[in-house]
């Protein structure tokens, strides 16, 4: 059980996101959108959207920071345990709740405005719901043991088995000893990466960064072979009349 | 030079009776479906009034267009690169459906299955398109239709606002008494389109062959900005697909030498198609010039005179067929706009070029002719009335010159002289030649203009060249490889594709089936894989 959780999982969950990207971008360049819904509602939005996109966008920033830089390399580049701990949880603590505010005020504006219920999706509510359900654990982490309760340093322990599944050698050790908080936002998070091809989720690869240097009005060349030219009315009259 | 064709219209004017026949021959045509239930590609107001969407002139709002800097650069009205990506995640110039109006429909089973001997008529009730309850109608597209509630709202009408503060006051004091004419609208596929620089994708695009502007439906990923960019509101979102949808000229028929749906059923027979060669590297220079009052010279600059011999060959050299040449010499836009210069475009201080322009109603002025007791069959009457009663003249100058009096001016002294002569060539049967020297035309242009605005035929009013494909020699490739069937070949020029909702992206050799689709489909790029989602439309 614990090998599967710990080193399967992961590598499945992996896989789909890989796998499921390709097939979504091959198949269904259409859907691939935003799924805007500002023309229905827009005073929740203008507050909620900003909020969670920047909160995201820090939270991500520091999974980033947490996960990938090993302990040894911010030692080395003199940032003490303590200045890493102080920024990780300020900074985690203030994008997070930045996250969940505006999760909360968009879930809301889904919630009550009947324009935007109605263009709802089945998936919108899966993805909502598993947002909701990460950036809680992840709250609970951060908030609950780091910064009140009495501290996990998940850098030797959870940052080194994700760490090792992208060097083929994970070990589910490291992970089998962490706190059940640690545990399920993990897991949570490769189930998540699993979800995001089929949502629309799939925008943030579209960050349009390519908008900064292109020209700003784009020509293209009309694809495919010309028509061939249809017969005038005045044309079919003529033909008709003989 | 860079030169490039375009296919443009003129709408006249004096000939809108505002029935409203584009508009629903458009929306029958492209607009009928969920999460366009709002949305017009083409749509008739009543000037004055303050438009659909509400207010869309108004760019102190809205931000849509261009303008010079400080140092006199063209950036988009609602700021730069930078600035648009920071709005990504909500985009505070975005008009929302109320500024539009909220979709209603009706449910006609409630007429349909009443009861006989009922003592009271049995009512549908509106219901929101956008939620299904029970809504109250208190907009629509044309809800100022011929001054309906302009009482009200009128006098929020942003052309007023800009106008000289005593002539506006005079419209709002006399509101139904002043004047009244519709304004046909459709997407302006301009030379600097706005929206298509504002796309932070790139999914929008102008074409090459013929200007259309369009939305690669493929590639736009709903990031919105085209809508707050398009000064003339003419983007819209799709709140079902949440990708952006605009006006394509009907592209489908204008590639087979038919006229656009709504040109080809308008009642009135006002508009008119054809191509105008312009020259691409002079578009910015012309949309960057200081005074607005000059933007509608540098804009008729761009354009090529199609019978100039150094054009033809500029456009033989970029792959034009003669039939192109042709029809751009034949174009009747071409003549309104540059040979008579009775055509104006609308706004052209939003700087985006625009291809859609006007002959401005004269009907108008008339009635205030007729109303200060002069006789509006007199040109004399006309040119005093034109220069004296400033409001038609002061209004129309806010729509199509940017506040520029004397040009409006100008162009309904053309119009009215026009009237005038002809009356003159038809009754008396004499030659008014004090008339054509004071708008400085030819008793021939004059006469051509006349037949061109009056009677012009249907081949007339409509010349557009069939598409052309730019590498003919792949083309004649194919016809020697499949010799039995020359053009008609699978995929060949000579076939024509039938396209419906089932089919987005129709590939040759796919069945248009209507239902559910099946497990595998075919890309458009030919090649076949699982349907993304089989309960819904095609992948």
């Amino acid at each position: 059980m614990t090998n599967f959780v710990w080193t399967v999982l992961p590598y499945l969950c992996l896989a789909v996101f890989v796998a499921g990207h390709v097939w979504r971008w091959r198949h269904d360049q259409f859907g691939w959108t935003t799924h805007t819904s500002q023309v229905l509602e827009n005073r929740l939005l203008r507050l909620g959207s900003p909020l969670f996109h920047l909160g995201v966008l820090g939270v991500a920033g520091g999974h980033l920071m947490g996960l990938l830089v090993p302990a040894s390399v911010t030692e080395k580049i003199g940032i003490s345990e303590h200045a890493y701990h102080l920024t990780a949880v300020w900074g985690g603590t203030v994008t997070g709740l930045m996250l969940v505010t505006g999760l909360v005020l968009l879930i809301i504006r889904r919630v009550i405005n009947g324009r935007v219920r109605r263009v709802t999706t089945r998936m919108d509510k899966v993805l909502y719901a598993a947002l909701a359900a990460m950036a809680a654990l992840g709250m609970i982490a951060t908030v609950g043991v780091n910064l009140l309760g009495g501290g996990y340093d998940y850098r030797e322990t959870v940052a080194v088995w994700f760490r090792g599944i992208f060097w083929f050698q994970p070990d589910p050790a490291l992970m089998s000893g962490a706190p059940l908080v640690y545990q399920l936002h993990a897991i949570g998070g490769f189930l998540f990466l699993a979800l995001w091809p089929f949502t629309r989720l799939v925008h943030v690869w579209s960050a349009p960064l390519a908008y900064l240097w292109r020209p700003y009005v784009v020509y293209r060349v009309r694809r495919g072979p010309a028509p061939s030219p249809t017969a005038s009315p005045d044309q079919v009259r003529d033909a008709a009349r003989q | 030079m860079r030169i490039r064709a375009q296919v443009a219209m003129v709408m006249n004017l004096d000939k809108c009776i505002g029935c409203h026949t584009c508009s629903v021959t458009c929306k029958q045509t492209w607009t009928n479906r969920d999460g366009t239930e709002y949305v017009w590609f083409n749509n008739v107001e009543t000037k004055p009034g303050i438009g659909y969407p509400k207010h869309y002139e108004d760019q102190d709002r809205w931000h849509g267009g261009w303008q010079l800097d400080e140092k006199g650069r063209l950036k988009l009205r609602s700021g730069g690169r930078v600035k648009r990506l920071s709005r990504l995640f909500v985009n505070p110039d975005l008009p929302s459906i109320d500024d539009y109006y909220e979709p209603a429909t009706f449910d006609k089973d409630i007429l349909v299955n009443a009861p006989a001997g009922l003592k009271d008529t049995p009512v549908q009730q509106p219901r929101s398109a956008l939620t299904g309850e029970p809504m109250a109608l208190t907009w629509g597209a044309n809800w100022e239709d011929s001054l309906g509630g302009a009482h009200e709202h009128a006098t929020g009408d942003p052309n007023l606002a800009r106008m000289p503060a005593d002539a506006a006051a005079r419209v709002k004091f006399e509101f139904e008494k002043t004047f009244l004419f519709h304004l046909p609208r459709i997407c302006e596929h301009c030379l600097n389109p706005a929206c298509v620089s504002a796309c932070p994708s790139g999914a929008m695009y102008k074409r090459e062959e013929d200007g259309i502007v369009l939305v690669d439906q493929d590639h736009c990923r709903g990031w919105r900005m085209c809508v707050s960019a398009c000064p003339y509101k003419k983007v819209y979102v799709n709140h079902s697909t949440g990708k952006a949808e605009k006006c394509t000229l009907c592209f489908p028929r204008i590639e087979a030498g038919q006229p656009t749906i709504c040109s080809e059923t308008c009642v009135g027979r006002l508009r008119y198609l054809g191509i105008v060669f312009y020259d691409e590297e002079a578009v910015l220079a012309a949309a960057s010039v200081t005074d607005e009052h000059d933007l509608l010279e540098a804009q008729r600059a761009v354009f090529l005179d199609p019978t100039d011999p150094a054009v033809q060959e500029a456009a033989r050299a970029a792959g034009m067929p003669q039939e192109w040449l042709d029809a751009a010499e034949r174009s009747p836009v071409w003549r309104l706009i540059s040979e008579y210069k009775v055509a104006l475009p609308l706004h052209p201080e939003y700087r985006t070029l625009p291809m859609v322009w006007y002959v401005p109603p004269l009907s108008p002025v008339l009635d205030a002719v007729g109303d200060a007791g002069r006789d509006d069959t007199d040109a004399d009457d006309i040119f005093h009335t034109i220069r004296e009663l400033r409001i038609p003249v002061e209004y129309l100058a806010e729509l199509f010159t940017a506040g520029d009096v004397e040009a409006t001016a100008g162009v309904l002294m053309k119009l009215a002289a026009m009237r005038s002569y002809m009356r003159a060539r038809t009754l008396d049967g004499t030659v008014a030649d004090d008339l054509l020297d004071g708008i400085g035309m030819t008793a021939d242009q004059v006469e051509a203009m006349y037949r061109l605005l009056a009677i012009a035929k249907y081949d007339e009013r409509y010349v557009i060249p069939a598409a052309y494909s730019k590498d003919a020699a792949a083309l004649e490739a194919q016809a020697t490889a499949n010799q039995d069937c020359a053009l008609d070949c699978e995929g060949g020029p000579g076939m024509t594709t039938q396209a419906s909702a089932e089919s987005f992206h129709l590939v040759e050799g796919d069945q248009v089936r209507p239902g559910r689709p099946g497990l595998f489909s075919r890309r458009a790029d030919g090649r076949r894989g699982f349907t993304i989602n089989p309960l819904r439309g095609g992948s």
